[in-house]
């Protein structure tokens, strides 16, 4: 069955002892949606984005990705989700070329796939050049736009970013969230966490968490009306300093 | 389980094993290293231990006896013009291992045939020194008692014939102890820091969203270090033979066999450590630990199995290196086969397959 | 002669065979907030940490405190209080024993350590987690803390390495709130942001970009020097089309700012040609008004026409 929704969390829980590092969350994330996922460092958005993604178990409530449980569905949804976390993960004493084999091969991609992926990818990134040279020695925004590539190898409709753009400067940031668009345009479903409140501006909807809850959920003009703010800065400094 | 995934991880891993080229030297070198420190370090033969004398017969018979201890190999004449009360601050400066003191009386006393004492202070801070020294002075004093009497000892003569190790060598006693120690903590040092780096790194975390399984992630990961721990299982066995001239006298095909099986067991146990470790400091620290003491200690690497205290004999039954001991020394040394090693060899094999299936399950509970 | 409390004269550094800074000259005055800016690479970092006598320089005169870098490297360190990039504390002590760890390390007297203690509860408001680890402590919270730890030996310059990476907006602000008390007080700051808004917080700001300083001045006097003209536009879904209105011939950049975008036009002669041109895109109405520039806009002029040059 085909549906709309590409994320839905209700009532998901997870807690580490007695810390409830997320608390009864629900939200429903539509295909080809940016979502945004903004919050204080230690809110709670890695613990969820790690539940999303299947690697961890929930301690209470339900999500489903793409459809599938992230109780009982996890390996279907492993196949159908890209995940860049905020640690830049790939191998830095690879190639570039070497790395994007490495992921085509691990998400089951045939040689052919791989050669034609690898080809397409290093030319859309422009690395052709560069394919041959250790991963370590790329600047820290190229490796960000390879490591964003390398987690669409296999084409997943829906890709998690866990602050993707962490120290970056502002002409990168823009970069990277051009092609951002250009994932969204093309149909998949875009969840990022971030702290640069200007990028929750390019989002579609955002949820606002703050120790565990989601406190607010909405599209970044509806939030403006609601709290008489001009920016998602004004927003965001003004709902977690009531709370 | 998907071959491709699979070939994947292990093209990856052989790709930083050979790109980091000064770990790898390291890899390779440390054996020959140890080998070679261990080797000429760890020895239990007995050379150039000295000794004084006071001999206060001065006669053809007490320069005879001394001659018994002079001529062999082990023994060098150090002081013989000394007073008793020296005696002690020599042993204490460690400048004597015995002194000899032979009584003024001592001809005349084996003329008349009575029973002659002479007296032999030993010293056995090291008790292997001090049985030496006490079994070679009742040998020496046997030969005596036959020169002198001119007839021979008895009806029974004990001549020990030492097999296996005709020379007593410790190095053959060593050196195939040096491989089970040398290939286990090489081998679960490589998996456990190889995959508590990706946890660092941060790299597991972006695997496991994949579709991989972490029965393939092992897989992947214990193949190449296969390769390269028998690798170096190799270059042991060729710098043992060079150097110490360590016997062989078995298979060849059934050592590597058998020393596949082992590193198999080392390599579970290092994903075993990394499936409970976060970082690769703590690796690193809990692998050495658990491998060097125990083999060290409770494998029969030097101190008999048999003859240790009820309760440690079965600990050392836990220990894989006390298998693969008896099996490398058995093939080296005895030169026996699989006929008679083969409940050794299947031990070792239900410890790996124990190991890794706990590593496996340990990984699916904190992975997934 | 008396030199400005930082003094950097035609310094230059390599790494292997890449050159990290190139002939930089700097100056910072004495009470200043002064920031460094620039994209990943421009060598931000190696001069911090040359200025902190972590590295020694290829060549150049480098001056804090009229010490030079070279030479008076103890006595640099004890009147500089430095915070490196992703600077951790010992997660395993509590707030009070990391203060008075690092007290203790420069040799603060016994007596004074209670009163400065105190002191920087003040700015940190730190005081009711005194006895919390550090390692329990949320994102800003541990900023804070290493700040307070930096700052125990009363320095006289203090040198932030992008202090405020990876924390949320919230903290981020209290942090420059704490910045901007000590500087009241006559503390001489230099800090590397890669954020624009605490950019603007600063009194100068030097934009670096492969080892040199492209710009530097007042904010606001930079920004009134732009030659450009800045065009706002504001309607729906516009980043959608960020790519095809980059196209139109006579736009020098488009950045999206927000929800909006930003065009950046050499002047206002084309822009009702452009205009037109946009709504072809768009297929319905939008605002197009001309905007002061933004340090930012700025910023993005000058790397973008420095890496345009470059290639």
């Amino acid at each position: 069955m085909e549906t709309e929704i590409a994320v839905s969390a209700s009532k998901l829980s997870r807690h580490f002892g007695a810390f409830k590092a997320v608390d009864e969350i629900s939200f429903d994330v539509k295909k080809g949606e940016i979502f945004g996922f903004l919050g204080a460092n230690g809110a709670g958005k890695t613990t969820a984005i790690k539940m999303l993604c299947g690697l961890l178990k929930p301690t209470e409530g339900e999500a489903t990705v793409a459809g599938f449980s992230i109780r009982t569905g996890t390996a279907m949804i492993k196949k159908n989700i890209g995940y860049m976390s905020q640690k830049f993960s790939l191998y830095e004493d690879l190639t570039v070329k070497e790395n994007i084999e490495f992921y085509g091969g691990i998400y089951g991609l045939s040689r052919e796939e791989i050669a034609n992926k690898t080809r397409l990818l290093l030319s859309e990134l422009n690395l052709e050049n560069m394919q041959n040279s250790l991963t370590r020695a790329l600047p820290l925004g190229w490796k960000q736009r390879l490591a964003l590539s390398a987690s669409l190898l296999h084409d997943p409709p829906i890709i998690f970013l866990d602050e993707p753009t962490g120290g970056v400067d502002p002409i990168s940031r823009r970069n990277f969230w051009r092609i951002i668009y250009e994932i969204a345009n093309r149909g998949k479903t875009v969840f990022v966490t971030t702290h640069y409140m200007d990028e929750a501006e390019y989002c579609n909807r955002v949820s606002i968490m703050h120790r565990g809850k989601i406190i607010e959920l909405g599209t970044p003009t509806g939030l403006k009306q609601k709290y008489d703010k001009t920016t998602m800065q004004d927003i965001f400094i003004h709902i977690i300093g009531q709370n | 389980m998907k071959l491709r995934r699979i070939i994947s991880i292990i093209i990856k891993e052989y790709t930083h094993i050979f790109r980091d080229w000064r770990s790898l030297l390291i890899i390779i070198l440390m054996p020959v290293l140890m080998i070679i420190l261990y080797g000429y370090a760890i020895t239990l033969d007995m050379k150039n231990l000295t000794f004084a004398v006071i001999d206060d017969a001065k006669t053809p018979e007490s320069r005879e006896l001394i001659r018994g201890f002079t001529e062999s190999r082990f023994f060098i004449l150090k002081y013989t013009d000394i007073k008793r009360n020296e005696i002690e601050s020599l042993f204490k400066k460690r400048y004597i291992q015995m002194a000899l003191v032979i009584p003024g009386d001592f001809s005349e006393s084996l003329v008349s045939n009575r029973i002659t004492k002479v007296q032999l202070i030993v010293d056995a801070a090291d008790s292997n020194v001090g049985t030496f020294i006490n079994n070679y002075s009742n040998r020496v004093a046997q030969l005596f008692n036959e020169k002198l009497n001119n007839r021979s000892p008895g009806i029974l003569g004990l001549e020990p014939r030492i097999l296996f190790n005709p020379d007593m060598k410790s190095a053959n006693f060593f050196v195939p102890g040096l491989v089970a120690l040398i290939l286990l903590l090489i081998c679960s040092l490589l998996t456990s820091i190889t995959i508590t780096r990706e946890k660092e790194t941060g790299t597991l975390e972006q695997i496991l969203v994949s579709p991989v399984n972490p029965m393939e992630i092992v897989v992947g990961k214990v193949i190449p270090y296969i390769t390269l721990g028998f690798f170096n299982g190799i270059i042991i066995i060729i710098f043992a033979r060079l150097l110490f001239k360590v016997p062989i006298n078995g298979s060849l095909a059934l050592i590597a066999v058998l020393s596949l099986i082992y590193i198999f067991v080392a390599l579970s146990f290092g994903l075993m450590i990394s499936s409970v470790a976060k970082t690769q400091q703590i690796a690193m620290l809990a692998t050495l630990m658990a491998t060097v003491l125990p083999t060290i200690m409770l494998s029969g690497f030097i101190f008999p199995v048999a003859s240790m205290p009820l309760p440690l004999q079965y600990i050392s039954k836990a220990v894989p290196a006390t298998y693969f001991l008896i099996i490398i020394r058995g093939i080296m040394l005895k030169g026996i086969g699989l006929a008679e090693l083969w409940q050794h060899a299947a031990a070792l094999s239900g410890i790996g397959m124990l190991m890794l299936s706990m590593a496996i399950i340990r990984f699916k509970v904190t992975l997934e | 002669m008396m030199l400005p409390i930082i003094s950097i004269k035609n310094f230059s550094k390599s790494f292997g065979g890449t050159k990290a800074v190139a002939s930089l000259d700097l100056e910072v005055e004495k009470g200043e907030l002064f920031g460094l800016i620039g994209p990943d690479g421009a060598g931000k970092t190696t001069t911090i940490r040359t200025l902190v006598t972590l590295i020694s320089p290829d060549s150049g005169e480098i001056f804090v405190n009229n010490l030079d870098v070279k030479k008076d490297v103890r006595k640099i360190r004890s009147i500089t209080g430095y915070m490196p990039q992703r600077f951790s504390l010992y997660p395993d002590l509590s707030v009070n024993q990391n203060l008075v760890f690092f007290a203790n390390l420069f040799d603060v007297p016994k007596r004074e350590i209670a009163e400065r203690k105190k002191r920087l509860f003040q700015f940190s408001n730190l005081e009711p987690f005194a006895g919390r680890l550090a390692g329990q402590l949320s994102g800003g919270m541990k900023q804070k803390l290493a700040l307070s730890c930096t700052l125990i030996h009363n320095p006289v310059v203090l040198i932030l390495d992008e202090p405020t990476t990876g924390v949320d907006p919230v903290s981020r602000n209290e942090f420059w709130t704490i910045l901007k008390e000590l500087k009241k007080e006559g503390v001489t700051i230099l800090v590397s942001t890669p954020y624009m808004d605490e950019a603007v917080k600063c009194d100068r700001v030097a934009i670096m970009h492969e080892g040199m300083v492209l710009a530097r001045g007042k904010p606001e006097t930079m920004t009134a020097s732009f030659q450009n003209r800045i065009y706002k536009l504001a309607g729906q879904d516009l980043i959608k089309h960020i790519n095809s209105i980059a196209l139109i011939p006579g736009i020098l950049s488009v950045q999206s700012f927000g929800d909006s975008l930003h065009l950046t036009l050499p002047d206002n002669q084309a822009k009702e040609n452009i205009r037109g041109k946009i709504k072809n895109i768009l297929g319905r109405s939008f605002q197009m008004e001309p905007v002061e520039p933004s340090l930012e806009d700025l910023f993005i002029a000058l790397i973008e026409g420095k890496s345009r040059n470059g290639n």
